[in-house]
């Protein structure tokens, strides 16, 4: 990526600013931009917007189960997505579901970018024998498809916050070892490097504070991406039963409760969770899409 | 040549020893089952009883050891709820996956495949638009969540097909299947089209970029200048040309896909592998979650290794190659 700093002093236009307006110049970018940012702010803001607060058991009325949408219970308020079997508001339901998805997702994916950041940086600058072992790990782990990683993983360590995040790390550290070390490769041979390490600068120093700078692009193109697939994989295992506990409904979760109800035609438990759910991966897919056109010259058309 | 496949079959090997290490002791951690398998109104006497006859007594080298001499003999220990062989409750669902997996490849291959030649050999097209839109929204969108949209839109609002089950097994040389009755195939569709989605996506991708390089390449304008028909250049010379990145790549997806096949199996009730597996899970059953993990871990392997048999034969290039390699 250091060509791009070159030429980005070259050429002023090819700032951060410039990348950005680029970021925008498509409507597919600006409206997944856009879909983001009102979903994040509404899992934020949920205590404060959201019509019931749906674990307080006191605010749920039970003679208001299963309410479709629009309804309006008894103290005549407005359930604007309808109930479910608990008398829960589906609407405040996905805010909160949707807090407990986004915090699960961001902090498994921090941990995976450092974890798998350091190793992919180790292994290419390493190279020879400890750079083929290392990626002999990475090679074996993504022989095997990330779901049954996870699903073992949470057999192992039963349910919770801190297993799944467990699990999902476990998961993804490998994108980013991948990543990592394709652009150490690259960057290691370049004249900076060389520069560092005559004047003196100890491996480390080199590595984050001359090789990480420049592998900083490409990672948050993965990073964006895998937070995405973090959500869809919390999701699924929660929907299958073995990631998030009961007390925490995610996503996942609240589409799972109201399966059983769809069956009786009382779609909306289990859709409106899930329209939610496909509204945040897919703007993120579209974001990390464009995102990779913009920060990788080679891609653009 | 020999070398190399040697060299295959022993890594093969070597994954399947560390799965087993791997999922025998992170198993044996996750606490007793014997609380969940015994009555709680149980004497200490009765507890130690059963652990004694599950082995749970033994120190844990010695379990794995005994784990390991009994899978030699093909034993791969009883199941802690129904005290049915692990290995037998496995088969007994292994071909209801392989059918799903099966079909859904069928479906993958005979959507995806034209969709990405169109695509391809319109470059830029709004067809070529829609299909990359839609193999977007195919890797994307989570597997279960497409499961449950089918459901309520085919099975629930338009009632059309079943939304669980096999229904009716045919029978045909010995094999009982879903796939040879019409209630089966009725039942099959709707999970086997949940499953297809990603690899669809995949084969439709690869099928496109594969047309658009063939497109630039000699031989299709030799074709084209010889007069040969639009239709086949595109059916006959470049579906040639790009037929071996796709097989290699369906054979590896195969075995993906019956690893896959657990989310889309929860979803529809299909009575298949993945469906117990998570039932395993559910009530801390080791040995039938150590005895799918050997079982799918050797598929993984097995379908690697012949889709590089399989590479070898049609790729001239990498024998040559691969040969080079390994001396």
């Amino acid at each position: 990526m250091s060509r791009q700093h070159a030429s980005a002093m070259a050429i002023p236009a090819v700032g951060p600013r410039a990348r950005m307006r680029a970021f925008f110049g498509t409507s597919a970018a600006r409206v997944a931009t856009a879909a983001l940012l009102i979903l994040v702010a509404g899992a934020v803001l949920a205590p404060w917007i959201a019509p019931q607060n749906p674990f307080d058991l006191a605010q749920l009325d039970i003679l208001a189960s299963r309410l479709p949408p629009l309804s309006r219970g008894a103290s005549g308020a407005l359930y604007l997505l309808g109930t479910d079997d608990q008398g829960r508001d589906i609407l405040s339901a996905i805010l909160y579901g949707l807090r407990i998805s986004l915090v699960v997702a961001t902090v498994s994916v921090s941990f995976a970018f450092v974890l798998g950041t350091a190793f992919g940086m180790i292994a290419g600058t390493a190279g020879g024998r400890i750079d083929a072992l290392m990626m002999r790990i990475v090679d074996i782990q993504l022989s095997v498809p990330a779901i049954l990683v996870a699903l073992v993983l949470l057999a192992l360590l039963g349910r919770g916050v801190d297993k799944i995040i467990v699990a999902l790390v476990s998961v993804q550290w490998v994108y980013f070892a991948r990543t990592a070390r394709a652009v150490a490769l690259v960057e290691k041979r370049r004249e900076y490097i060389d520069a560092a390490r005559n004047l003196g600068f100890s491996q480390a120093r080199i590595l984050v504070g001359h090789l990480l700078p420049n592998a900083l692009a490409p990672l948050i193109v993965v990073a964006t991406v895998e937070v995405a697939h973090a959500i869809a994989l919390e999701a699924t295992l929660s929907f299958l039963g073995v990631g998030l506990p009961v007390t925490r409904p995610s996503l996942g979760l609240l589409i799972a409760n109201g399966f059983a109800f769809m069956l009786n035609g009382e779609y909306w438990i289990s859709v409106f969770p899930g329209v939610a759910l496909v509204l945040v991966v897919f703007a993120i897919n579209l974001a990390a899409d464009r995102m990779r056109d913009v920060l990788d010259p080679r891609r653009t058309p | 040549m020999v070398k190399l496949i040697a060299g295959r079959i022993l890594q093969g090997f070597g994954v399947l020893v560390a799965v087993s290490l791997i999922a025998f002791f992170g198993i044996y951690a996750i606490g007793d089952p014997t609380s969940l398998l015994v009555d709680p109104q149980a004497t200490q006497q009765d507890v130690e009883q059963v652990r004694h006859n599950l082995g749970l007594d033994q120190p844990m080298w010695r379990q794995y050891g005994l784990f390991v001499g009994s899978l030699a003999s093909g034993d791969f220990g009883r199941s802690f709820a129904t005290h049915e062989p692990a290995m037998r409750m496995i088969l007994e669902r292994l071909p209801a996956t392989l059918e799903l997996a099966l079909a859904a490849i069928v479906i993958a291959v005979v959507a995806g495949v034209p969709a990405g030649l169109a695509a391809g050999t319109h470059p830029g097209s709004r067809l070529d638009r829609v299909v990359m839109t839609a193999s977007i929204l195919g890797f994307s969108l989570p597997t279960f969540w497409v499961g449950l949209m089918l459901i309520l839109v085919f099975a629930v609002n338009l009632g059309w097909l079943p939304s669980f089950g096999r229904g009716e097994l045919g029978s045909w040389l010995g094999i009982h299947s879903s796939l040879f009755t019409l209630d089966g195939l009725r039942h099959i569709l709707l999970p086997a089209l949940n499953l297809a989605l990603f690899p669809m996506s995949l084969v439709a991708r690869l099928t496109r970029s594969g047309a658009r390089e063939a497109l630039e390449l000699d031989f299709v304008r030799f074709a084209r200048a010889k007069g040969i028909s639009e239709r086949r250049v595109v059916f006959v010379h470049i579906l040639k040309y790009i037929s071996v990145p796709i097989v290699t790549m369906i054979g590896m997806q195969l075995g993906l896909l019956v690893a896959f096949a657990i989310v889309t199996e929860s979803v529809f009730s299909w009575p298949g592998t993945g469906k117990l597996l998570i039932e395993s899970i559910g009530r801390l059953d080791r040995p039938v979650v150590v005895a799918y993990l050997l079982v799918i871990v050797s598929i993984f392997v097995l379908l690697n290794l012949l889709t590089d048999l399989v590479y070898l034969t049609l790729d001239p290039r990498v024998r040559f190659d691969a040969g080079a390699h390994a001396e």
